[in-house]
Formats: structure tokens, C-alpha cells, sequence
């Protein structure tokens, strides 16, 4: 070969490979797998699910226009205004024991200790392992018989005189609840806030002990206001997740007693699924979206905008 | 640690201010290593509790008076064998492994090519889109899976695993790609050009550039992408009603579960065996994890 028809082969590529290097089309390529599924199973069922929420469909039936009389319905039905009160006891208590206990284990691990990247690792296993699982064992350890904090308190400690029953009555079972999903969150909480420790700079603690400062004094002016900002993003992500729980309600007690433990979500599936009325599960989904839009708003803005206040200008 | 892009703040470790001045060993102790064991004994109980209890005899499991709950006298495998043998667990252990893989495979590649198109190509409206779909992340599962129960049934996908593989990407494709946009960020773009100057397409130097370097940031994706599919629920709850189609987590609960009588050694065993792959997978990769999670937040 000669150099001649060398250029001819480097100048007139085929067309496919001049098409691939087509600068939109390549473009449209690459996104069509990504948006084409979002849109088909995320951006049209939450179009849908919105619709559903204004007909009486019932699962394997096409369901007519009823306006707004699902969430008329609603608004009449206890369990449904049961579920929002539990919602948000639950979200706000979950979030507050979540937080202030990952923080305070951000701070323990951020001190000088050894086996920490081990450490670190063990104690993200409670946010690795599968929810319904660790559910399913809360659920043994909260058994009325054989619960094995009642045989500790009563049994070993004798500080009760009777076993605790943690499921059976409405209150026992919401904090119960509450522990376990605290359990659970800790870790992410922990870890999370621990990263955003580790990028606080240790000439300012220096700095701060020179001046005088306490511990106290320390977190209030330096740790703090410098985790304001990954705090806030924590925060919107674990008040999101935690708002629309499912997994631990469903299987630790599928909203029992009496449902007085049903969240939003767990009643949305109860009516819409096995109890086959699509549209009313749908109403109660979309019921849940104001709440969504206004906790996400809430905590992102609330803690955000402090650190908008002191010019910080790092993201 | 120093290739992983997305975790580009500079990682200081903080001098424990109080080791400069007043600290004591015994303020220490107190302050520090027992909280921390605190923490720990908490946190791991529930796991240390699924494996007494897996390896208990049913005699001593509901007999606390004459045995020490805490420990085993003789342990057993019959909950395993049980859970092995008599039910249909490794089958839903099979449809769990192909699911979490297929839906992961389906969201990296995905993932790739959409934040290759946002990161490298750049075109107009570029940042939109990625905003867009990083705010497909914030629509939980919770309000969608009634409107996706009846999309699945209208594809016909109702009850089969594809229904699955194709549902859990709407989480994992948000997720991966803004991953996945950090680490592209972090990859010299005088590379891309070199090539493009030595006359490669754009897809070579996709294949051959671009994703060699970004090989930390697939893996660190495709973790995360396979754990959060392993331990999905809603929706494989809604969308699977035969047994033998069922996931781990779904099928423990619904199938292990039956009448009043708990059979809690097998329960627990079930749990315990559906947490010890995603655990021990986690275990090899737990830095590519923790960086993943961290740099996620910090973007």
C-alpha cells in the first residue's frame, strides 16, 4: 500500500463511522437508554399515578373520571388522617434521633483511634443489609414472649415486672418503630457527617485552642457552622427516605395495631394492592407528594440558608 | 484512596484537637471508647441475634429459664437445612443474583453513555439534563409503584423478573450517572483531545480513554447499583405475586411467614442468609462504597 490510497482511506471513513462521530446524533445516542427509561418508568407512571388518583380503577379494570371524590373520601376516612399524623411523628422523631446520634458518632470516629477504617466499615453493615431483613429481626427481638430486651429488664435486671409488650398497643408500637428506623439510619447519618468532619481543617481547632476556646465553644463555632452544608443535604435526603418508609412498617407490624401504625405509604399499598382500589392508593400517594415537596423545601432551605448568611461560597 | 475523583476535597485527618492540651487517658475512656462501644454492641446486636438464633435448637430457643439466651449449648444446622431443602430458597436466591445483575449492567451502561454525553460532549441545555436527572432521585419509590404496577401489567411484564430489571434502573440510573459525571470531571480532557488530534472517534476514545480511567468510578456504581437492587422491596412486593419468582427479601417475608406460629429459627436464618452476600461483597469493595456514598453527598 503507498501512501496515496493511505489518505484516501483516512479522509472517507464509511458512513457509519462518520455518523457515529456526528457530533447530535452521538449525543441523542448516548441518552436515548438513560432518558428513554426514566421517562417510560418514572416520568409517565408519576404522570399517571396522578391521574389514577382522580378515577375509581380498580386493578385488571379500567376505571372512570371521578374528580376529586377519592380525596373527599379521604379527608372523612380516620385511618387516612391517622396515617398522615404517624407520617410526620415518625419522619420528625426518626430524623432527630437519627441525627443527633450519627452526629455524635461522627465525632467519636473522627477522633484518634485505632482500627478506624475498620471500624467504619462494621459500622455501616446496619445500611448495607437488606431492610426487610434486619426488619424481620427487630421484629424476634420485639416478640411479646421471648423479647430479649424483656428477658434482660425483667429477667436479669429486675427493673420491670412484666414483659413489655412492644407491638401490641398503638404507642409501644410506634416507638418501637422509631428505634429500629434510627437504627438503621445512624450509619448513613454517621458516615456521611464524618466526611464532611474530615474536610474541616485542623488550624482552625489549633487556632481556636490558642484563643481559649472550650470544646463547647469549638463545635458551636467552628464544627458546626462549617457542617452546616453537608448536613443540610443529609438531612433532605434522610427527611425524603424516611417520609415515604415502607419497608420497616410493612414488616414489623403491616400497620397494626388497628392500624395505628400505618404511614402514608404502607396504607397507600394496603388499598391500592391487595385491597385491589388502585385510584385510592394512587390519591393517598399523591396526598403524599405536598408533604414531600414542603419537608425537602424545609430542610434543605432552613439549614441552607445559614450558610448563604456567613458567605460561604464552597459547595 | 487518591484515585477516587468524586471525593476531591482534600481528606485532612483532624489532629483530635483535645489530644494538645487537657486530655487525660481516663477523660478519654470515658468520653470516647465507651460511647463507641456503645455504639457498636447497638448496632451490630440485631446480627449477632439472627445467628444465635439460626444455629438454636428449637428447645432451648423458647426456653430462657433453663438456658442462656445469649448463647448456643448445642447448636444446630436444621434451620438451614431447612430453609436449604424444604423450601424454595435457592431459587429466590438465583432470581434475586439475576435480577440485582441485570438491572445493574442495564443502569451502568446507561448510566455511562448518558454522563459521557453531559460530562464530554457538552451541547446546549447539557447541565439541565443532568440536573433532570438527578432529580429523578428524589422521587421515591413509595408514590410510584401503584402507577408502575399497572404500566408493568400493561407491557406484560407483570410476575416475571424483567419487570424488575426494568423498574429498578428509574433509582440507579440517577444515581450512577452523577457518579459517574464526577469522575469524568476529574479525567484530563487533553487526553480526549490527543486522541481526537490522532484521529479516534469519539467512541474509541470513549472505549479506550475515558472509560479505562474512570474504571474506580464503575466499580464504586456498580456496587452501590447491585446492593440497593439486592435490597429492594417495594417493588418487587408489587410486581411478583407467584413464589417462585419471588426475591430474598420479599419471599422471606411473604412466604416464611405463615399463620401465627413464627417459625423464628428458620426466619432468621432466612435473614441471615440473604444478608451474608450483599455483606460480603460489600466487604471487598468498602472503600470503593464509602467513597461512593461520601463524594454522592459532597457533589
Amino acid at each position: 500500500m503507498d501512501a496515496t490510497t493511505w489518505v484516501a482511506k483516512r479522509t472517507k471513513p464509511n458512513w457509519l463511522a462518520r455518523l457515529f462521530d456526528y457530533k447530535p446524533f452521538l449525543i441523542a445516542l448516548c441518552l436515548a437508554p438513560a432518558l428513554g427509561l426514566l421517562l417510560v418508568f418514572l416520568t409517565y407512571p408519576l404522570g399517571l399515578g396522578i391521574y389514577l388518583a382522580f378515577t375509581d380503577t380498580e386493578i385488571g379494570g379500567n376505571g372512570s373520571w371521578v374528580g376529586l371524590e377519592n380525596f373527599i373520601a379521604l379527608a372523612d376516612d380516620p385511618i387516612f388522617i391517622n396515617s398522615i399524623w404517624n407520617t410526620m411523628f415518625y419522619t420528625f422523631t426518626a430524623t432527630v434521633g437519627k441525627f443527633v446520634l450519627g452526629l455524635w458518632l461522627a465525632l467519636l470516629l473522627n477522633q484518634h483511634i485505632p482500627f478506624k477504617s475498620v471500624l467504619r466499615a462494621i459500622i455501616l453493615l446496619p445500611y448495607i443489609v437488606p431492610t426487610v431483613l434486619s426488619a424481620i429481626a427487630f421484629w424476634w427481638i420485639y416478640d411479646p414472649q421471648f423479647s430479649i430486651i424483656s428477658y434482660v429488664l425483667v429477667d436479669q435486671l429486675h427493673i420491670l415486672d412484666h414483659y413489655i409488650d412492644f407491638l401490641g398497643t398503638p404507642w409501644a408500637a410506634r416507638w418501637s418503630l422509631i428505634v429500629a428506623n434510627i437504627w438503621r439510619g445512624i450509619p448513613f447519618v454517621a458516615i456521611t457527617l464524618l466526611a464532611g468532619l474530615q474536610t474541616i481543617s485542623p488550624s482552625l481547632y489549633e487556632a481556636a485552642l490558642l484563643d481559649g476556646a472550650s470544646p463547647w465553644q469549638q463545635f458551636r463555632h467552628i464544627t458546626s457552622p462549617l457542617l452546616m452544608p453537608i448536613l443540610a443535604i443529609v438531612m433532605t435526603f434522610s427527611v425524603l427516605f424516611t417520609f415515604t418508609d415502607f419497608q420497616l412498617v410493612y414488616a414489623i407490624t403491616r400497620g397494626g395495631p388497628l392500624n395505628a401504625t400505618h404511614l402514608m405509604a404502607t396504607l397507600a399499598f394496603q388499598r391500592g394492592i391487595p385491597g385491589a382500589q388502585l385510584g385510592e392508593g394512587a390519591a393517598i400517594a399523591v396526598a403524599m407528594i405536598p408533604f414531600l415537596i414542603f419537608a425537602t423545601l424545609f430542610s434543605y432551605y432552613a439549614l441552607g440558608r445559614r450558610k448563604w448568611q456567613q458567605g460561604s461560597s464552597d459547595e | 484512596m487518591s484515585d477516587i475523583a468524586a471525593d476531591n476535597t482534600p481528606v485532612v485527618e483532624s489532629e483530635g484537637p483535645q489530644l494538645l492540651s487537657w486530655d487525660s487517658r481516663a477523660r478519654r475512656i470515658v468520653t470516647v471508647y465507651i460511647p463507641l462501644v456503645c455504639f457498636l454492641i447497638i448496632l451490630l446486636f440485631p446480627f449477632y441475634w439472627m445467628g444465635v438464633t439460626t444455629f438454636k435448637p428449637n428447645s432451648e430457643l423458647l426456653n430462657y429459664k433453663d438456658n442462656n439466651p445469649f448463647w448456643i449449648r448445642n447448636p444446630t444446622f436444621a434451620n438451614i437445612n431447612k430453609l436449604l431443602f424444604e423450601t424454595d430458597y435457592p431459587r429466590w436466591l438465583v432470581t434475586t443474583m439475576g435480577v440485582a445483575i441485570g438491572s445493574t449492567i442495564l443502569s451502568l451502561l446507561s448510566s455511562v453513555l448518558a454522563a459521557y454525553a453531559i460530562q464530554r460532549l457538552r451541547f446546549r441545555g447539557s447541565d439541565y439534563v443532568g440536573l433532570a436527572i438527578y432529580a429523578a432521585y428524589l422521587v421515591p419509590p413509595s408514590i410510584l409503584f401503584i402507577p408502575l404496577a399497572q404500566v408493568v401489567y400493561q407491557f406484560g411484564l407483570f410476575d416475571t423478573p424483567f419487570a424488575l430489571i426494568l423498574t429498578y434502573p428509574t433509582f440507579l440510573v440517577p444515581f450512577c450517572t452523577w457518579l459517574l459525571i464526577g469522575y469524568f470531571k476529574s479525567i484530563p480532557y487533553e487526553l480526549e483531545e490527543c486522541a481526537l488530534i490522532d484521529g479516534a472517534s469519539r467512541l474509541q476514545i470513549l472505549r479506550r480513554i475515558t472509560l479505562p480511567l474512570a474504571v474506580p468510578g464503575l466499580i464504586s456504581a456498580g456496587i452501590f447499583a447491585f446492593t440497593l437492587s439486592w435490597n429492594e422491596f417495594i417493588y418487587a412486593l408489587a410486581f411478583i405475586s407467584s413464589t417462585e419468582n419471588k426475591t430474598v427479601p420479599v419471599a422471606i417475608l411473604t412466604e416464611l411467614v405463615q399463620g401465627d406460629v413464627y417459625h423464628w429459627g428458620s426466619l432468621m436464618a432466612g435473614a441471615l442468609l440473604g444478608s451474608l452476600p450483599v455483606a460480603i461483597f460489600y466487604m471487598f469493595f468498602v472503600e470503593y462504597y464509602v467513597s461512593s456514598l461520601t463524594g454522592a453527598v459532597k457533589e
